[in-house]
């Protein structure tokens, strides 16, 4: 997908060690040991990020052999169904388990919420280094189950297909799937311990920015939701391995157990994903119209909602399983529910940008991006969530074309947004705006083309996880695939911008956008212990006292002006 | 879990919270991103609880199957239960409530500075968990000696060694996806359904058991020498005694099945805690805890008590069926 | 901070207090696992009277009386930090609605799933040994839907 070699963390401290003026977390110890052992949850945060890019790569190489399968019925680069299988599967396990799970709260989480917080670490830094190894050794296992033979599961490993199929790296894969499990875990534990325990003076529950809310709010959900896929995973490998037989229904089991189970998990899971991602919109929405958000508590409180909600639905998942009439009716109706505090938060940040004075910087435009692809994925949730209707779309490529606008087009895209809106804060440079806004464009504009059409594909009874299909869908198909084709060039260009400004780039200063939150509070990249001098807490979403500075190319923050400051400034407080 | 040392002991100048005299000092044990020892003390404890409810989802998933197995099979599970030796799971019970007293005792000795009784009262749980372990075990071989396991081979008598193989390799073998519980007749609406079987074998090329469940050959009459052993009393049983019991329901198998999941699960955990309570033995024999410095002490005692409060229910669940 | 080392029980006024924490005395500790051993020898004697479905009830009752003087005794939680109690029953609560909802399902649709004797079930599978002619199934149970 792109040519461009990921930098080992250790280049990149090479890169900015170029500038002797700056003790900064990258440079403040140097040599790949001072990496891999290191308790900063900054540097914790940059391994995870380059790791979840480098599995977004190997994901989206996947998707691109699926796509490329998918041009011609019949064979087209393989004749093998059974490696078709073996592509999704891996696709799918390793862009949920390794990409979107850990993306936003292990990478974004991780470098940003403490600083955001005003605390100079997360609580338990060990256990930070800790979850980050259990993530690679999930991935090292992933690895392994390949050579053992693969796996064509899914990812959502049904029984009792996946406790009898051939594969022989099924049992690995589990293993893999277990250990993320508690990856997520323990990252959810940290920053639960983190933000109750670990907010400065004057950092009340109501002033965190609404990215902490979020994560903070995904963080419950990964404590309680993902040790339920821990114990369904060990049963599967228990089931595989020595035949209990409580999912096999020629043993007495329960097939249909083993979905409760699994979507026990894998529903609120797909709040894991959505949440930060509403968690950085809603701040890069609120920063770029300089104006403070619509409705903050709202939001905040929509984001706890939906994560207790998000454990009441499950069941929309298997409306077609046999799942009894009475339970058919009321998870359908619960997940109408859902809608709502997820509508709250559209509607807000819609009214945030009305009457805002919006800057079309390349986050806000992946912001944008984001409203809209959201609002096409969430209702066509909605469609899946009626029962006649899911009768007839359940397991066909509209069910695809939902969760790819809501798990790519929102929950990537919100991770891509983050990542252009804190860049320049991590590393400390300013990327080609121009191209990343570009880059953005096509990558909007590739996804329609690929998943738009899916919706039509799939209303008209093109059933998902197929390798072969009747001519009639070829179209549809072939059109598919060229906008995958148009994403993989978007996001080549989203990386040669990127890593482009890491060689070129302008120095960053430390308010580029004109956010409040303390995190552009410190130098760009940020100080090795956070904050050399505690900054004071204020409301992150007043933007009145927020100044362009030509003189530093950046914005300033001028509490004189603040009435909570300097009692004597109270008039000078605009009409807001 | 818990911050031991502070190597980065920086200044705690910055935003302090200003109203305890103690976390200004340079206390060793006090981690550098932490203000003061009891924004520590505070952050370790609300870490290991909410570890603490991750076990309990992690254990709930298999308290749910069983509800749900015992749901489906409650005359499997009133059946079964007598096969398992009360008198056993009750002194475990017992073994694992002192030990859990012994442990409280030893947080307490950690606070008040008492390092010969902390050692001792360590050392007394570990004790416990040990002896817990030596009971589960002889209650293990002895199941397995009757025969009592899961899966098919629950159904091939013990000492048949050429049908246990034949039930290993049965047990390998891939079947193909043949077994599917139709479950609202209406939504599907076979007539008939009852009269034919489920599934079409003869179409598939590996047919395995069709969907109803697994059993000795059910109405066949049971083997003329066979004395139904009186429930309760399995221990006089010889092997495979309950194969020959003309009353056990069809998929008893399943309750053996879940039972060593959970009791397996359990075991595991025992087995993690005696490391964690080994480290502390060592730690504390080393000279490292004081009422300055109880805290992994303290959360440990809180997950050897976690695993005492789950078998609290494990116990009756398994054992006290009426 | 709220529960810094205050101590109740006055008895113990020479011991050293630690900065953070509660010290639980003795009499409690000890009440409690002589409350527990005693509450252990009450289940096992129920088990022996025959109440119906309220045998079941009574002891996970039992169960539930033993679990809260541990969480509340033994793992300080009746001094601790009030939210970390509300750690503890909400990890409860959500099992509670896992198995709910689970249940729910169970007991809806039990009457329309097979559930009868398995037709001879060792022969079916020896017949279902790699290599072994092709299974036959004999239908001798009450079949789908005999539920009324
Ligand atoms: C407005 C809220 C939402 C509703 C009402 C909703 C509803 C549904 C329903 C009913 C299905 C099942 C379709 C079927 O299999 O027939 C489904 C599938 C799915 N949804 Fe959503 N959804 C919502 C939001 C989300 C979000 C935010 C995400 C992820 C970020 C997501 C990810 C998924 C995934 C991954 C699947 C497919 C799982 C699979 O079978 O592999 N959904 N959704
Ligand atoms: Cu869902």
């Amino acid at each position: 997908m792109t040519t461009i070699q990921l930098p080992s963390p250790g280049a990149i401290s090479d890169t900015i060690e170029a500038r002797p003026e700056s003790d900064n977390y990258l440079t403040h110890t140097r040599g790949i040991l001072s990496w891999i052992f290191t308790l900063d949850h900054k540097r914790i945060g940059v391994m995870y990020m380059w790791s979840v890019l480098g599995a977004f790569l190997l994901g989206g190489t996947f998707a691109l052999l699926l796509r490329t399968e998918l041009l011609t019925p019949g064979p087209t680069i393989t004749d093998s169904a059974d490696t078709y299988n073996q592509w999704f599967t891996l696709h799918g396990a390793i862009m949920v388990f390794l990409v979107i799970i850990p993306s936003i709260p292990a990478a974004l989480g991780n470098i940003i919420m403490p600083i955001m917080l005003g605390a100079k670490d997360v609580a338990f830094p060990r256990l930070n280094l800790f979850s980050y190894y259990l993530w690679v050794t999930g991935a090292i296992l992933c690895i392994v189950s390949l050579s053992m033979g693969g796996f064509d599961t899914g990812w959502t490993f049904y029984t009792p297909y996946s406790t009898t199929t051939t594969a022989g790296g099924v049992i690995p894969v589990l293993t893999a799937a277990f250990v993320l499990g508690f990856s997520s875990i323990f990252t959810g534990l940290n920053f639960i311990v983190t933000v109750h325990k670990l907010r400065p003076p004057g950092m009340t529950w109501f002033r965190m920015p609404l990215f902490l809310w979020s994560i903070y709010a995904t963080a419950i959900i990964q404590v309680l939701a993902t040790p339920v896929l821990g114990i369904t995973l060990l049963l599967l490998i228990v089931e595989r391995t020595v035949n209990i037989g409580i999912f096999n229904p020629s043993m007495g089991g329960d097939p249909v157990l083993y979905q409760h189970f699994f979507w026990f998990y894998s529903h609120p899971a797909v709040y894991i994903m959505i949440l930060p991602a509403m968690g950085i919109i809603s701040d890069i929405i609120a920063i770029n119209s300089h104006r403070a958000i619509f409705g903050y508590r709202f939001i905040a409180f929509s984001s706890i909602a939906i994560a207790m909600f998000s454990f009441i639905v499950w069941g929309h998942h298997m409306f077609t399983s046999g799942q009894s009439a009475l339970m058919n009716t009321l998870f359908s109706a619960i997940s109408f529910s859902v809608a709502i505090p997820s509508a709250v938060k559209v509607f807000n940040w819609i009214a945030t940008l009305y009457k805002g004075s919006v800057s079309l910087t390349t986050p806000m435009w992946y912001a944008l991006a984001f409203l809209f692809l959201f609002t096409i994925g969430g209702l066509t949730g909605l469609h899946l969530a009626t029962l006649s209707t899911d009768v007839h779309l359940h397991d066909t490529y509209f069910v695809v074309a939902h969760f790819h606008y809501v798990m790519m087009g929102s929950a990537l895209i919100g991770m891509i947004g983050g990542l252009h809106h804190w860049w320049p804060k991590i590393f400390g440079r300013m990327y080609d705006q121009r191209l990343g806004t570009i880059a953005c464009w096509i990558i909007f504009i590739g996804f329609n083309v690929t998943f738009f059409t899916q919706f039509i594909l799939g209303s008209q009874g093109m059933p998902r996880r197929y390798y072969d299909y009747q001519p009639e869908f070829q179209i549809y198909h072939v059109i598919s695939t060229i906008g995958s084709y148009i994403m993989a060039v978007g996001f080549t260009l989203t990386a040669i911008t990127l890593f482009g400004s890491l060689v070129n780039g302008k120095k960053a200063p430390a308010n580029p956008w004109g956010g409040r939150s303390l995190e552009w509070q410190c130098a760009s990249p940020p100080p090795f212990d956070n904050f050399a001098k505690a900054p004071r807490v204020g409301d992150c979403y007043d933007f009145t006292v927020v100044h362009w500075d030509p003189k530093i190319g950046g914005y300033r923050v001028d509490e004189s002006n603040d009435p909570e400051v300097n009692p004597a400034a109270q008039g000078t407080k605009a009409a807001h | 879990m818990s911050q031991t040392t502070a190597n980065e002991h920086t200044t705690q100048a910055d935003h302090a919270h200003g109203h305890d005299e103690h976390a200004h000092g340079h206390d060793p044990h006090l981690a550098h991103h932490f203000d003061s020892m009891a924004q520590q003390f505070d952050s370790a404890k609300l870490g290991i609880w909410l570890f603490l409810a991750t076990e309990i989802l992690f254990f709930g998933g298999l308290f749910v199957a069983y509800a749900i197995l015992r749901m489906r099979n409650p005359e499997v599970f009133s059946y079964a239960s007598h096969y398992l030796d009360t008198i056993m799971g009750g002194i475990n019970t017992c073994v694992l409530i002192l030990s859990s007293l012994t442990m409280a005792l030893a947080v307490r000795c950690a606070q008040t500075d008492r390092r010969g009784g902390l050692i001792v009262c360590l050392v007394l749980t570990f004790m416990g968990a040990i002896g817990f372990l030596v009971i589960k075990y002889f209650e293990y071989t002895h199941k397995f000696h009757d025969n009592l396991v899961w899966g098919s081979s629950f159904y091939v008598p013990p000492h048949d060694a050429e049908g246990h193989a034949e039930a290993m390799e049965l047990k390998t073998a891939p079947t193909a996806v043949t077994a599917i519980t139709v479950k609202d007749p209406t939504l599907f609406a076979i007539p008939d359904l009852a009269a034919k079987p489920a599934v079409d074998v003869s179409a598939v090329k590996s047919a395995s058991v069709g969907p109803v469940g697994m059993a000795r050959a059910s109405g066949a009459p049971a083997p003329e020498h066979a004395v139904a052993p009186a429930p309760g009393k399995s221990e006089e049983a010889h092997p495979g005694t309950h194969l020959e019991d003309p009353k056990m329901p069809p998929n008893t198998h399943l309750f053996f099945a879940i039972y060593y999941c959970m009791t397996g699960l359990h075991g595991v955990h025992v087995v993690a805690g005696m490391g964690l309570i080994g480290w502390l033995i060592w730690r504390s024999v080393r000279g490292d805890f004081s009422s300055k410095n109880f805290t992994a002490v303290d959360t440990g005692g809180l997950y050897w008590h976690i695993v005492d409060l789950i078998w609290i229910f494990l116990f009756p669940l398994f054992y006290l069926i009426h | 901070m709220s529960h810094q080392a205050t101590h109740h029980a006055g008895s113990h006024a020479a011991e050293v207090h630690p900065e953070v924490g509660h010290v639980v005395p003795v009499k409690y500790l000890v009440g409690a696992g002589v409350a527990l051993l005693f509450l252990t020898v009450i289940t096992v004697a129920v088990r022996y009277i025959d109440l119906g479905e309220a045998n079941l009830m009574l002891a996970l009752a039992i169960a539930v009386v033993k679990a809260t003087i541990v969480a509340l005794i033994f793992m300080h939680l009746r001094w601790d930090r009030p939210f970390n109690l509300l750690v503890l029953i909400g990890s409860i609560v959500f099992v509670g609605i896992m198995l709910a909802f689970s249940a729910m399902d169970v007991h809806q649709n039990s009457p329309t799933i097979f559930n009868g004797n398995a037709p001879e079930a060792e022969s079916v599978m020896q017949a279902n040994a790699p290599g072994a002619p092709v299974a036959q199934i004999r239908s001798t149970n009450g079949g789908v839907g005999s539920s009324d």
